[in-house]
């Protein structure tokens, strides 16, 4: 399966990156590459073989519905790069 | 012997008897990364660091023991970047699991991280924002990746042994390159709590020391179940002293054709065949066995990685730590942040992971690549029917130059081709020194268990160790 740089393109979009145009042209083709070679597994016949999303025998893992020790409203907004009270700051996405 | 040369069990020996004091430890580490690091370039962040005072620790197993700690894994109050732009500056409000549990036995975590490549994507250690570690053995080379600056520490004794992380193959192929040992643990064998995700199916935490006595050890230390960990497993950690105990009469040794293929350098392939006549000779019975689906591992690994990877990144937007774009529109402002602080290969995996998970290529990538890892795990499932371990090389050649496969990203991604399959199954490996090519560049041994069989991997390679001295050559500095 080929990607084109439109395709490129969107899926960016999608992961909400910026690129350059010479990073757009660039990538494009190793993206064509790398798909290039990973098409290699469409050559196996994968029809009765059940995906495994996990390696070990897990399943839900549940804990009694008790509160327990968290950050502080100060500790968990010291790393923020802008702030206001007690809340991380964006710009504004209501007019 | 200088005291920054010692392995953590002898100066655990030498603290407890007295003849030496943890500051003394700090103070030969610091005067060795003085001397050393302006050409290994192990560590991140140097400029400006202030020298580490002993904070009182409890009085347990490691008091006084400094350890090194990879860029990715949560430690209060000192920064932890991934050797990333996006996350400049930020300084975690909390500990990880494992820096939790190292303190507890009274460990001294060193101030200074370890280099590695962003958000560990990497097999190199060239995509870190703070520029590349240099190998010990020869500075012209790579340390391997992406736990590079923890491998290069490690090797260049500017560290007594450290904490890496492994996706697919990020602690054995350093550890490989720089000719110490490295450990990937059984998939929830150690928690993930304060890793920086990369792949949640498949990152680990796990020790580089310079013996397997200390790999043991360290391991004895952090491994264990964690309720902050949902995928880890509440299993009993047996004792792992009594795995060291040179005797592999017996055992038997699985080598995987599919594993001698072209693309191996003819040096590795004589280095361990010769391993493998040691073990022989030690008593071990080695036999061909087929893992038939190797082949398709780095492929598989490349969906499911970058799939896992671009959700894991999502998180890093500019709003809650680290570094913002200005911008008076959100949606601008997400994605000027993650264009300018991501670098070419952060870019490249998370936009090739937001592909195979986007809508019409779900199932031709995402879905048959989780097929295919059935396939890989099936294989190790048959093969350990018959054997109790597996050998292969950990990386199809030695160290290679710095800047010789940054232009090609999938020939960087085909050097880990001997160590995804083992993430993929979610087993344990280990990989040690067991020669050197004629240029003097270390060559790493893989060894392979059932899951949770670690016991098995620390009695095959000090065994080997016990009756080798690789181990014990340093690299001129």
């Amino acid at each position: 399966m080929a990607i084109d740089k439109e395709t490129v393109k969107y899926v960016a979009h999608l992961a909400r990156i910026e690129l350059q145009p010479d990073e757009l042209e660039k990538l494009s083709s190793q993206l064509h590459d790398i798909l290039g070679f990973i098409d290699k597994l469409s050559t196996l016949d994968t029809g009765a073989v059940n995906p495994s999303s996990h390696i070990l025998a897990i399943s839900n893992v549940l804990r009694e519905d008790k509160t327990g020790d968290s950050l502080s409203p100060d500790k968990a907004l010291e790393n923020a790069p802008a702030k206001k009270g007690n809340f991380f700051s964006v710009p504004k996405i209501l007019e | 012997m200088e005291i920054n040369q010692l392995t953590a069990h002898e100066l655990i020996d030498k603290l407890k008897g007295k003849q030496t004091t943890a500051s003394s430890v700090l103070d030969a580490l610091y005067s060795r990364i003085q001397k050393v690091e302006p050409g290994v370039k192990a560590y991140v962040r140097v400029e400006g660091a202030k020298k580490s005072v002993l904070k009182p620790q409890p009085d347990s197993l490691l008091k006084g023991l400094p350890i090194t700690i990879k860029d990715n894994i949560c430690t209060e109050g000192i920064n932890t970047e991934c050797c990333s732009k996006i996350l400049q500056g930020f300084r975690p409000p909390y500990d990880a699991a494992v820096i939790k549990k190292l303190k507890n036995a009274g460990a001294e975590i060193f101030p200074l991280k370890a280099n590695m490549d962003e958000f560990a994507f990497g097999s190199s250690t060239e995509n870190s924002h703070f520029g590349p570690t240099h190998n010990p053995w020869d500075l012209a080379c790579v340390p391997g990746g992406s736990s590079g600056g923890s491998a290069a520490s490690v090797a260049a004794d500017e560290a007594i042994w450290a904490l890496g992380s492994d996706t697919g193959g990020s602690i054995r192929q350093p550890a490989s390159f720089c000719g110490v040992v490295g450990l990937k643990p059984t998939y929830g064998r150690v928690s993930r709590y304060g890793l920086i995700a990369f792949a949640s199916s498949l990152d680990q935490i796990g020790p580089i020391t310079k013996d397997v006595r200390d790999c043991a050890l360290l391991s004895q230390v952090i491994f264990g179940y964690d309720p902050n960990d949902s995928t880890s497993v509440d299993q009993e950690v047996p004792d792992f002293s009594k795995s060291l105990t040179n005797d592999i009469r017996g055992l038997k040794v699985g080598i995987p054709g599919e594993y001698f293929v072209e693309g191996m350098d003819p040096e590795v392939k004589t280095i361990i065949e010769e391993a493998i006549n040691k073990l022989n000779s030690l008593g071990a019975v080695s036999a061909k066995v087929s893992l038939p689906h190797t082949e398709y591992a780095v492929p598989v690994y490349y969906i499911i990685a970058t799939a896992e990877a671009s959700s894991n990144l999502a998180r890093f937007d500019g709003v809650q730590y680290g570094w913002r774009a200005r911008s008076d529109n959100l949606i601008e402002m997400y994605k000027k942040t993650r264009g300018e602080g991501f670098g070419d290969e952060a870019k490249r995996r998370i936009i090739l992971g937001t592909f195979a998970l986007s809508h019409g290529y779900y199932d031709a990538y995402y879905l048959r690549a989780l097929k295919v890892r059935t396939l890989i795990k099936q294989d190790f499932d048959a093969a350990f029917k018959h054997f109790d371990c597996i050998i292969t090389p950990t990386s199809p050649t030695p160290a290679f130059k710095i800047g010789e496969k940054t232009q090609d990203p999938l020939k960087m991604y085909l050097s880990d081709i001997y160590t995804i399959s083992v993430n993929l199954a979610g087993i344990p490996a280990i990989s040690m020194p067991c020669g050197f090519t004629k240029k003097g560049l270390p060559v790493g041994l893989q060894i392979m268990a059932r899951p949770f069989d670690e016991a098995m991997l620390f009695r095959v390679a000090h065994t080997f160790e016990q009756n080798t001295d690789w181990h014990k050559s340093k690299p001129k500095l």
